[in-house]
């Protein structure tokens, strides 16, 4: 198939960037989304035109390093990863759309790499159980009721692609901060830390410049490991109870 | 029969003695190596001996020795995170933009601990037992016995920390049997095991980050090792962003950058796997052992085009109940599977083998995919002039277990199947294909994880030492874990109880050296300005290592190989075409520099192939088979650990800046067991 490619290109984060039009011809409807664009890169590089930079990793949708804004839409029209949208989703002659993901709190590095560091810094305020190596008991020595074990995986499978904030209109990272006070928070070793967990990861939220949550939702019809909306309710419980307790 | 000796000091088997010389020409014949650091004694004494043998450092030391880290998976975020709890200033570098997206985070299936939850015979001596067998007596015995000492630790330190395994109706943990062991000792989350231990080390190394033990550099690539007076004293790193190329001294370097599958340019490895840091540090004298040793996992995703950039992989828990077959005549390898009727259909395995059908071990069931496609008889698409895909067929499941059945097992596979190649196999009979998957060679390390380059140590998949010839499925989880949790942080010390050593300046000779050596590198990749791209030369290194030195290999191919690669070298370092500058984030640069050392690797991995005229685990060499074409391993003239050191050309590519790659030394560590004695497979 044909198609008609928008891209959005920026030479660095002070740069100003621009929309540029790109014409691509004999995209096979087997190709993953990625390699439509590699394709492209291969024929910018061989014009003389700089290739395009975009994340990339694993390219089977859990190490959670891609992520395009693509007509719009944060990983495109279906529920999955950049890496795992193909081309058959699309159709000859589509006119197509890709930008970096956009929030205040993820700048620009260079055409669609955005900076996500932030996500690491939340995790650093509390997005863990302290156990030191080595002085762990032996593993069956506390059951996990199986029902929280399983929420607590289901949450744990958050690949931090920072979809939830793209689609987000207030660029709030609810989502993911959920995810990981709900991981931690249904297992019996996350309990010690739970108030201090969801006060000092909400404060370096809004510290980023990430913004408030107003229920919206569109971050978990974004999500592609589909979290749902409600560990936003039990990140507003955690906090509304380690206020209680003081916090 | 040779008796196995308690006592640990007579072995059961002889240094073998090499007759064959199929290298002879390509390789120069070096010194025998020995591991100064192998323990001795009783077997299960060996590792708490260690323990105890090596130095302390105290406690108000620790902060003033600096301990650089390369890569964040499993190996080296563990190994981050638990030197960083220990106090002391650890600097950890990933090239990725987070060290969370390590590709740790991609395994499914699971991890192996002797925990014998299952009181079902299980212990640490018989997960030892399997995976000395699994690697088909390549490993040394008691780094192994090491690992299954450490792997119910493991489990305790990851529970401890978070990680949701799978559990029981009474809370308890759940355990699976894995890759074909007759024990259930695997622990697993869904299919995602990987990425939760993954996440799990990830938040101990962020933890520490935030405490200030460690600093963390992503978006950073190491070039070179800084060596001063022999010994591993820092790295030149790239600032991805920036382009800056930046030193960093340390005390201690440890590399745990993952895996070389990627020199096959099609794997189930991430697109940014690559070995530079591990070759960078082969070529300051760091030896590279058993290099030819490549697991090729037989169920992956096909291959569906020229533009395919990655592979898939689908759990191999899909043999159990899909069958695999190829049309017996070539005329229907066009047809719709389904009008293709049941005595055209070869279910080739369950003919050739029996007993154990479509379950036999990987390396088997990806040679005879090969060998079917060979013959023409393959199905899919055509990639170049074969179809290269074999059935994998669900109908008589689904008619056993009900669709509801099947999809109650393996949902998610068959939705990502259907997702990357839009077809239905509740409909129509899955494609599969063998993929490059894990590598079991790597640098040589010493029991205590060093390298031959004093104060360089090597964890995880980028070192040799655990899986042989040969990985047991769920075993690569633990190695990671097991070195950067328990060992490393066990031996590391008896090193740094010498330290801190002498500060090096970023204006020592060594350092400025080193430092110019990397620009000047990146400054020729910008300079040649000919007509080719760095991917494709690497497709194109890719096939050959697939068509000669991947599931097949024989001297003749090998040798076509090892020509065709070094015309590819010539042809790279002339004719390559990167755009973009080096002081801004490039990622052509970044791929060129890559493929340039996968470019020596290739070389080296089929010289070490040629050397190996013999079958064991992952490698099979045409030439030593049974008269069933099974692998036949040769113990009297292999039994050892292929060792080689790098030597720089006589007659340089004036192309190249650092010198071009020359005649490689063999260096021989014979592989002597006390614990155990050394059988043949058998899987008829």
């Amino acid at each position: 198939m044909k198609l008609t490619l928008k891209i959005w290109r920026q030479a660095d984060a002070q740069a100003r960037g621009e929309m540029r039009t790109y014409q691509l011809d004999g995209v096979s409807e087997d190709m993953s989304f990625l390699e439509m664009l590699d394709v492209l890169n291969e024929q910018l590089n061989a014009s003389g035109e700089e290739p395009v930079a975009f994340d990339s990793d694993c390219r089977e949708g859990i190490c959670g390093t891609c992520g395009l804004m693509i007509n719009g839409q944060a990983h495109g029209p279906e529920v999955t990863t950049t890496c795992q949208l193909h081309m058959r989703t699309f159709s000859d002659g589509d006119e197509i759309t890709i930008e970096p993901w956009r929030a205040d709190a993820f700048p620009v590095v260079k055409d669609l790499i955005v900076d996500r560091g932030a996500f690491d810094r939340i995790i650093q305020q509390g997005g863990f159980i302290s156990a030191n190596t080595g002085s762990a008991p032996e593993a069956n020595s506390v059951p996990v009721p199986r029902d929280k074990a399983l929420r607590s995986f289901n949450m744990a499978t958050c690949i931090g692609c920072g979809a939830c904030v793209a689609a987000c209109p207030n660029g709030s990272a609810s989502l993911f901060m959920g995810a990981k006070i709900t991981h931690l928070g249904e297992l019996p070793q996350g309990q010690p830390e739970r108030d201090t967990r969801v006060v000092n990861m909400v404060a370096q939220h809004d510290h980023e410049g990430f913004g408030g949550c107003t229920n919206i939702g569109e971050c978990t019809a974004a999500c592609p490991k589909e979290i749902p909306l409600d560990v936003i309710s039990q990140l507003n419980k955690d906090l509304r109870t380690a206020l209680k307790h003081g916090h | 029969m040779a008796m196995t000796d308690p006592s640990g000091t007579v072995p059961t088997n002889k240094p073998s003695v090499q007759v064959s010389d199929d290298a002879a020409g390509y390789y120069t014949p070096g010194e025998p190596l020995v591991d100064p650091r192998t323990p001795t004694g009783p077997i299960a004494t060996r590792w708490t001996n260690r323990k105890f043998e090596n130095r302390l450092v105290n406690p108000a030391n620790r902060r003033k020795l600096t301990v650089i880290i390369v890569g964040t998976g499993l190996a080296g975020g563990a190994a981050a995170a638990t030197l960083g709890e220990a106090g002391y200033n650890v600097k950890s570098f990933c090239y990725q933009d987070s060290p969370r997206r390590a590709h740790s985070i991609a395994a499914q299936g699971g991890i192996n601990a002797a925990k014998n939850y299952k009181e079902d015979g299980d212990s640490v001596h018989r997960l030892f037992y399997d995976t000395v067998k699994g690697g088909d007596y390549r490993s040394r015995e008691s780094n192994v016995y090491r690992l299954a000492e450490v792997s119910a630790n493991i489990i305790d330190q990851c529970v401890a920390q978070g990680v949701p395994f799978a559990r029981e109706y009474g809370g308890l943990l759940d355990n699976r049997s894995f890759g074909g062991v007759q024990v259930s000792r695997t622990f697993y989350a869904r299919g995602q095991t990987g990425q939760q231990l993954l996440i799990g080390a990830y938040q101990a190394l962020e933890r520490q980050v935030a405490a200030g033990t460690v600093s963390m550099y992503t978006r950073h690539e190491m070039l070179d090792l800084i060596t001063v007076d022999g010994k591993a004293r820092g790295i030149i790193a790239r600032d991805m962003v920036t382009g800056a190329v930046e030193t960093h001294t340390a005390d201690v370097v440890v590399i745990a950058s993952g895996g070389y599958g990627n020199v096959f340019y099609l794997s189930t490895n991430a697109m940014g796997s690559n070995v530079t840091a591990a070759w960078r540090a082969h070529r300051k004298g760091a030896l590279m052992a058993n290099p030819c040793y490549t697991q090729i996992h037989p169920t992956c995703i096909p291959v569906s085009g020229d533009h395919q950039s990655k592979l898939t992989l689908m759990s191999e828990s899909l043999r159990n109940d899909g069958r695999i077959w190829v049309p017996k005549n070539k005329e229907d390898c066009d047809k719709d599977p389904r009008d293709i009727p049941e005595e055209d259909r070869d279910y080739y395995l369950e003919r050739i083998y029996p007993s154990f059908g479509n379950l036999v071990p990987r390396d088997i069931a990806s040679r005879q995919a090969k060998n079917v496609c060979d013959e023409g008889r393959g199905v899919g698409p055509m990639v170049g002039d074969f179809r290269r895909g074999v059935y994998l067929d669900f109908s008589d499941a689904i008619a056993r277990l009900g669709k509801k059945g099947i999809e109650a097992k393996y949902d998610n596979l068959f939705d990502m199947y259907e997702r990357i190649t839009g077809e239905n196999p509740y409909e129509v009979p899955m494609r599969i294909y063998p993929a490059v998957h894990y590598v079991m060679g790597g640098l040589w390390v010493d029991y205590d994880l060093q390298s031959n380059v004093p104060g360089l140590f090597v964890s995880g998949e980028a070192n040799f030492s655990d899986h042989g010839a040969n990985r047991l499925g769920a075993s690569a989880l633990m190695q990671g874990l097991a070195d950067g949790y328990f060992v490393l942080p066990n031996t590391i010390r008896e090193y740094l109880a010498d330290g801190p050593f002498e500060a090096i300046g970023d204006d020592h000779p060594d350092v400025v050296a080193a430092r110019e050596s990397v620009q000047g590198r990146i400054d020729r990749f910008l300079a040649i300005n000919g007509e080719r791209s760095a991917d494709s030369y690497h497709k194109e290194l890719g096939n050959l290592m697939w068509e000669y030195c991947g599931m097949e290999r024989t001297a003749e191919g090998l040798r076509k190989a090892i020509d065709g690669i070094r015309e590819l070298k010539r042809d790279f370092w002339s004719n390559l075409k990167v755009l973009g500058t080096a002081d801004s984030l490039n990622q052509s640069l970044e791929k060129a520099g890559r493929v340039a050392d996968f470019l020596e690797l290739g070389e080296l991995m089929c010289i070490d192939a040629l050397n190996r005229r013999e079958s064991c685990g992952g490698h099979f060499r045409a030439e030593s088979q049974t008269e069933d074409g099974e692998a036949l391993r040769i113990d009297e003239e292999f039994a050892y650990v292929a060792a080689w050191e790098f030597t720089p050309a006589v007659e340089n590519d004036p192309n190249e800046p650092q010198g071009s790659m020359g005649t490689p030394v063999l260096h021989k560590e014979d592989l002597l067991y006390t614990a155990i004695e050394m059988k043949q497979r058998s899987y008829k």
